[in-house]
C-alpha cells in the first residue's frame, strides 16, 4: 500500500519541540564581531555629513563604515530592465530615500556595544520633498531618484511591447471593450501594503577561511545567495558555501539578497574575522521587503442576466524606493487577471513607480492575490448591481470542465480545473441557503449585529517561473537512504514529504530516509522554495531519482542473483529484492549498496516541469459586523481547495490554514502605513496589526484532488492558495453585511474605523 | 552584578551587566538557544519561558529580576526522552511549521492549561493572544492545546 496521501507526522518536529531549531542567530561562531546598521530616520534627505568619530572610539568598536568605504561593484538592478539610475547603493551615498535606508555599519565586539555605538553616529540630513502615494509618484512632481528623471520603473503594456513581451496589438485598449454590456461597474480598489512578518527576522553570519567564504543566512534560496555572493566578491562559485540553517518563515520576503546580508561577508573579509548580524523586529518592519501595495482601477461589464463580457484593470504598483521584484508583481496580476471566469474581452495596464518607502517584494501569492482580490470584489459589486446572487454570477461565468487546457485572454494556459465543483462543495458545506435566510432575518430585524456572507472562487499559478529543480537519492551501505534536494524548506515539511516519496518507491522506512537541504556544499545545485513550487519540481525530482535507484538496484540484484532483471521483484515490506517466486534468493538494500562499489547506488535528477500548474478552490466566510462600532467578528471560514494530488494531507492542510489566516489578516487588520512625510507608523509588532489566535475562528477545510497532467505526481502547489482565496472572501463578507445599508465597497483592511465611516457616509447619502 | 538562579533544574551563578535581559542570559550565557527572540515590543511571545511555573516573556524580564527564581525553558520541559503532553500534542496535531514561535507557544500553553485545565476554544484563543505564529493560522495549535488540556484533566500531566 502506498504511503503517499497519508497523514504522516512530521519528522522535523521533535527537535523544534525539545531544543528548538538552529536558526542563524543560534549558531556559535567563535570570535565573531557584530554589525549593526545605522538607518535613516528621514524618508528623503540629502546627507550633508556623517560624523563617525565618536562611534569609532566607543567601547568595543572595531570599525565604522559608510557608503564611500564600500568599493564593491554596485548591487545588480533589483529587476530586469528597471531604470539603472534606481539601483540601490550598498550603503546610502549622498541621499537617503526611505526611513530605514542604511547610512553606516558599526562593527563591535558585542551586539550591545554595536547598538550603543550606532547611536553615536551623527548624520546631518537636509530634508527633501517626499512622495509616498504611488498615484502622486506617477505624476513625477517629486522624484525619488533625481538622476532617473522619473519615478516610473516601467509601464505595461508600452514598455513590454518594446521588449517583445507583449504583442503590439495588445498595447491599445480596444474601443469596443464594453460593447454588448448592459451594465459596467467601476471601482477604485486599494490592495494595501502589508509586512510579511516571518517570526524569525533576518540574520546572517560570514566567515572567510583561506579565501573561501562560508555564509549562513535566513533565506528561501541558498543557491541563489551563493551565486550572488560569488559575483559580488569576484570569486569562483566553488569558493562560496551558502547555508540556510533552520529558517523561521519567509513568505517570499526572504527570496532576494538584501544589502544588509551581502555586506556581512564584505565586512568579514575586510576585518579578517567572522562577522554576524541580526536585525531587530523594528528594523525588520522598516526594511524587510513589504508586499502587495497595488492601487487598482477596475471596470467590469456584463449583461443583466449575469454574463460577464469585458474587464479592464489598471494598476499602479508601489515599488518602494529601490524597485526590485515588487515592480514586477503586476505581471503576475495580469497573468491571472480573469481568474476562474471566461471573460472574452480584457485590457490590462500597469505603471510601476518608485516612492519614498521600503521596497516591495514577493509576499505569499505575489501578484496573484491582487488579481483575485480585484476580480472577486468586482464580481460581487456586479452581482449587487444586477440584483443577482453572487454565487449564481460566479457559476454562470466559470470556465467549464470541458475547456481545459484553457487559454485566457491574457495568454495564460490553465492546466486542469473543476471550478464549479468547489463552489458547490463550499456552498453545501457552509449551508448557504440557511446562511442567507439568517442574514435576511437579521436585516429585517434591523439590529446592530448584521451578517455578511463572502464568497471567493480562485485559480492561481504555482511554479510560475520556469526552470528545473534538483533532487537525488542515494542508498547507503547500512540500508538507509539519503536525499539531497534543491528546495529549501522553512516550515513546509519537505523532510517528511520527501521521505514519504522515497519510502513509497524503495520500501525503506520513512525514519531511515535522511533529507539534506539548504547547504550548497552538500547539495550541488538548487533553486529553493517559493511560488508554491517545491513539491511539483523538487519533490518530483526526488520521486524520479528514487525510481531510477530502484531500476539500478534491480539490475544489480539480477547480476548478483544471476537472474534476468525482469524476474527481480522489490519486496517493499521486507526491503529486499528477490527472484520472482523464490523469496529466499534475495539481496537487501544494504547488500546492494555495498555491492555497488565506487559508483554507489544513487541517482540525480533535474526535473523541469513543462509548465506551471493552477490550483483552485472556493472559500466562504461568515462575518458578523457590528454596525454601531464597525467591529467585525469572523464567525466561519470554510475553504475548499484543490491542489491536485496530496502527498501528505496533514502538511497540505497546515499550509492552507496558514494561508487562510494571512489572507484574513490582510482583509481585516493588517496594513503597513506611512504618513505623508514617509514616516512609518506601524513599524513594530505593537503597532502593526499582526493577526493572533483571538481574531480567528477554527477553519473548516475540505480538499479536492484533481491531478494535474503537468508532472508525474499529479501535484500542484498549496503554499499560497489559502491566502489568495481567503482575502477577498473576508472582504466580500464585510461588504456583504453592509450592502443593505447602502455601502458599496470598503477597502482593506476592513478595520472598525473604515467600516464605521463607510456606514456613516452611506447614511449621510440616504 | 551577580545573579543566582535555577534553570531547568540546574543552579547557575553568573556575573552580568545589570541591563541583561533574561532571554539573552538564557541564550548567550547558558547557550539555551531554544528560546527565541521575535520582536522588541513584548508582542510576539517567542521568548516565553516559565518563571516559578508561570509564563513570562523573557525579553521583558531582566536577568536580575530572575535572581533566586526557577526558570523552565523548552529544553527543560520533556522528562528525559519522554515528551511533555503539550509537546506531544503539538506534534500530533501538526501545531508547528517553521518552529520559531514553537518554544514560546508551548511554554505559554503549558502555563495556560496549568492555570485553567477546563478551558474551551475561546479561552485558548484569548489565552494565547500574546503568542504570535505566522505559519499555522493557529488552527492546529488550538487543537493541540485543547487536546493537551483534556489529557491534563485526565491526570496525564
Amino acid at each position: 500500500m502506498s504511503i503517499l496521501g497519508n497523514r504522516v507526522l512530521r519528522k522535523e518536529d521533535p527537535k523544534f519541540l525539545t531544543t528548538g531549531g538552529t536558526y542563524v542567530d543560534d549558531l556559535a561562531l567563535e570570535g565573531a564581531a557584530h554589525v549593526v546598521y545605522v538607518r535613516s530616520p528621514m524618508a528623503h534627505a540629502r546627507i550633508r555629513s556623517i560624523d563617525t568619530s565618536e562611534a569609532a572610539s566607543a567601547p568595543g568598536v572595531v570599525a565604522v563604515y559608510t557608503g564611500d568605504d564600500v568599493e564593491l561593484e554596485p548591487m545588480p538592478p533589483g529587476a530586469p530592465f528597471a531604470n539603472p539610475a534606481m539601483v540601490r547603493p550598498w550603503l546610502a551615498r549622498g541621499v537617503v530615500r526611505f526611513v530605514g535606508d542604511m547610512v553606516a555599519a558599526v562593527v563591535a565586539e558585542t551586539r550591545e556595544q554595536a547598538v550603543d555605538a550606532s547611536e553615536l553616529v551623527l548624520v546631518d540630513y537636509e530634508p527633501l520633498p517626499v512622495v509616498v502615494d504611488p498615484e502622486a509618484a506617477a505624476d513625477n512632481e517629486t522624484l525619488v531618484h533625481e538622476a532617473a528623471g522619473t519615478n516610473v520603473v516601467f509601464r505595461i503594456p508600452e514598455d513590454f511591447v518594446n521588449v517583445g513581451m507583449v504583442p503590439p496589438e495588445a498595447a491599445t485598449e480596444p474601443s469596443d471593450l464594453f460593447e454588448g454590456c448592459d451594465v459596467v461597474v467601476r471601482q477604485r480598489i486599494v490592495n494595501q501594503r502589508v509586512a510579511p512578518c516571518p517570526l524569525e527576522v533576518r540574520a546572517a553570519a560570514s566567515q572567510w577561511e583561506g579565501g573561501r567564504l562560508t555564509h549562513w543566512t535566513t533565506t528561501q534560496a541558498p543557491h541563489a545567495v551563493k551565486g550572488s555572493l560569488a559575483q559580488t566578491f569576484g570569486v569562483a562559485e566553488e569558493q562560496v558555501r551558502a547555508i540556510a540553517p533552520d529558517v523561521g518563515g519567509g513568505f517570499g520576503a526572504k527570496i532576494g539578497g538584501y544589502p544588509e546580508e551581502l555586506l556581512v561577508p564584505w565586512i568579514a573579509r575586510r576585518l579578517d574575522r567572522p562577522v554576524r548580524w541580526v536585525e531587530t523586529r523594528s528594523e525588520s518592519m522598516l526594511s524587510l521587503g513589504h508586499g502587495r501595495a497595488q492601487t487598482q482601477h477596475a471596470e467590469l461589464g456584463g449583461t443583466r442576466d449575469g454574463r460577464l463580457v469585458a474587464y479592464k484593470l489598471s494598476v499602479i504598483q508601489d515599488s518602494g524606493a529601490y524597485p526590485g521584484f515588487g515592480a514586477f508583481l503586476p505581471t503576475m496580476t495580469q497573468m491571472m487577471l480573469t481568474g476562474v471566469y471566461d471573460i472574452a474581452k480584457v485590457f490590462f495596464t500597469d505603471v510601476s513607480v518608485a516612492t519614498n518607502t521600503n521596497p516591495t517584494v514577493a509576499y505569499r501569492g505575489a501578484g496573484r492575490p491582487e488579481a483575485t482580490a480585484a476580480i472577486e470584489r468586482m464580481v460581487d459589486i456586479f452581482a449587487a448591481e444586477i440584483g443577482m446572487d453572487p454565487a449564481e454570477v460566479r457559476r454562470r461565468n466559470m470556465v467549464g470542465n470541458d475547456r481545459f487546457p484553457f487559454t485566457t485572454p491574457t495568454g495564460t494556459t490553465y492546466d486542469v480545473g473543476n471550478y464549479e465543483a468547489t463552489l458547490d462543495r463550499v456552498l453545501e458545506a457552509a449551508g448557504y441557503a440557511e446562511l442567507r435566510a439568517e442574514q435576511r432575518r437579521r436585516r429585517e430585524a434591523g439590529g446592530p449585529k448584521q451578517l455578511g456572507i463572502g464568497l471567493s472562487s480562485y485559480v492561481e499559478i504555482t511554479n510560475g517561473i520556469p526552470g528545473s529543480e534538483f533532487g537525488s537519492v542515494e542508498v547507503l551501505s547500512d540500508g538507509r537512504a539519503r536525499v539531497r534536494t534543491g528546495t529549501s524548506p522553512h516550515g513546509q515539511g519537505h523532510v517528511t514529504a520527501w521521505s514519504q516519496l522515497v519510502a513509497d518507491q524503495l520500501g525503506i522506512a520513512i525514519e531511515d530516509v535522511e533529507v539534506v537541504h539548504g547547504d550548497t556544499d552538500l547539495v550541488p545545485r538548487g533553486v529553493g522554495t517559493f511560488g508554491s513550487k517545491s513539491l511539483q519540481s523538487g519533490g518530483v525530482a526526488v520521486f524520479q531519482a528514487a525510481e531510477q535507484v530502484v531500476d539500478k538496484a534491480r539490475k544489480l540484484a539480477a547480476d548478483l542473483l544471476e537472474a534476468n532483471p525482469n524476474d527481480i521483484e522489490l519486496d517493499k515490506t521486507n526491503r529486499r529484492f528477490h527472484v520472482a517466486g523464490t523469496p529466499s534468493a534475495s539481496k537487501t538494500w544494504a547488500e546492494l549498496a555495498q555491492a555497488s562499489g565506487d559508483e554507489g547506488l544513487s541517482a540525480e535528477v533535474d526535473f523541469a516541469a513543462p509548465g506551471p500548474t493552477f490550483p483552485f478552490g472556493s472559500h466562504l466566510v461568515v462575518a458578523e459586523v457590528d454596525t454601531e462600532t464597525g467591529g467585525v467578528v469572523l464567525e466561519r471560514i470554510v475553504a475548499v481547495d484543490d491542489a491536485g494530488r496530496l502527498i501528505n494531507p496533514l502538511i497540505a492542510e497546515g499550509q492552507v490554514h496558514g494561508g487562510l489566516a494571512q489572507g484574513a489578516a490582510q482583509a481585516l487588520m493588517e496594513e503597513m502605513c506611512y504618513d505623508d512625510q514617509g514616516n512609518p507608523v506601524t513599524a513594530n509588532l505593537a503597532d502593526y496589526e499582526f493577526v493572533s489566535a483571538a481574531e480567528l475562528p477554527s477553519f473548516e477545510t475540505y480538499s479536492m484532488e484533481t491531478p494535474t497532467p503537468i508532472n508525474p505526481l499529479g501535484a500542484k502547489g498549496i503554499g499560497e492558495s489559502g491566502t489568495i482565496g481567503s482575502t477577498p472572501a473576508v472582504q466580500n463578507a464585510v461588504c456583504d453585511a453592509l450592502l443593505a445599508l447602502g455601502v458599496r465597497h470598503v477597502d482593506m483592511p476592513t478595520s472598525p474605523m473604515r467600516v464605521w465611516r463607510a456606514i456613516e457616509a452611506a447614511e449621510g447619502k440616504r | 552584578m551577580k545573579v543566582k538562579l535555577e534553570v531547568n533544574g540546574t543552579a547557575h551563578e553568573r556575573e552580568i551587566e545589570p541591563r541583561t535581559l533574561l532571554v539573552y542570559f538564557l541564550r548567550e550565557e547558558l547557550g539555551l538557544t531554544g528560546t527565541n527572540v521575535g520582536c522588541d515590543t513584548t508582542s510576539c511571545g517567542a521568548c516565553t519561558v516559565l518563571m516559578d511555573g508561570e509564563s513570562v516573556k523573557s525579553c521583558t524580564v531582566l536577568a536580575a529580576q530572575a535572581d533566586g527564581r526557577s526558570i523552565t525553558t523548552i529544553e527543560g520541559l520533556a522528562d528525559g526522552e519522554e515528551l511533555h503532553p503539550m509537546q506531544r500534542a503539538f506534534r500530533e496535531h501538526h501545531g508547528l511549521q517553521c518552529g520559531y514561535c514553537t518554544p514560546g507557544m508551548v511554554m505559554a500553553a503549558v502555563s495556560l492549561v496549568t492555570e485553567s485545565p477546563d478551558l474551551d476554544e475561546t479561552h485558548v484563543r484569548e489565552g494565547l493572544e500574546g503568542n504570535l505564529c505566522r505559519c499555522t493560522g493557529y488552527h492546529n495549535i488550538v487543537a493541540a492545546v485543547l487536546d493537551a488540556a483534556r489529557s491534563s484533566r485526565e491526570g496525564a500531566w
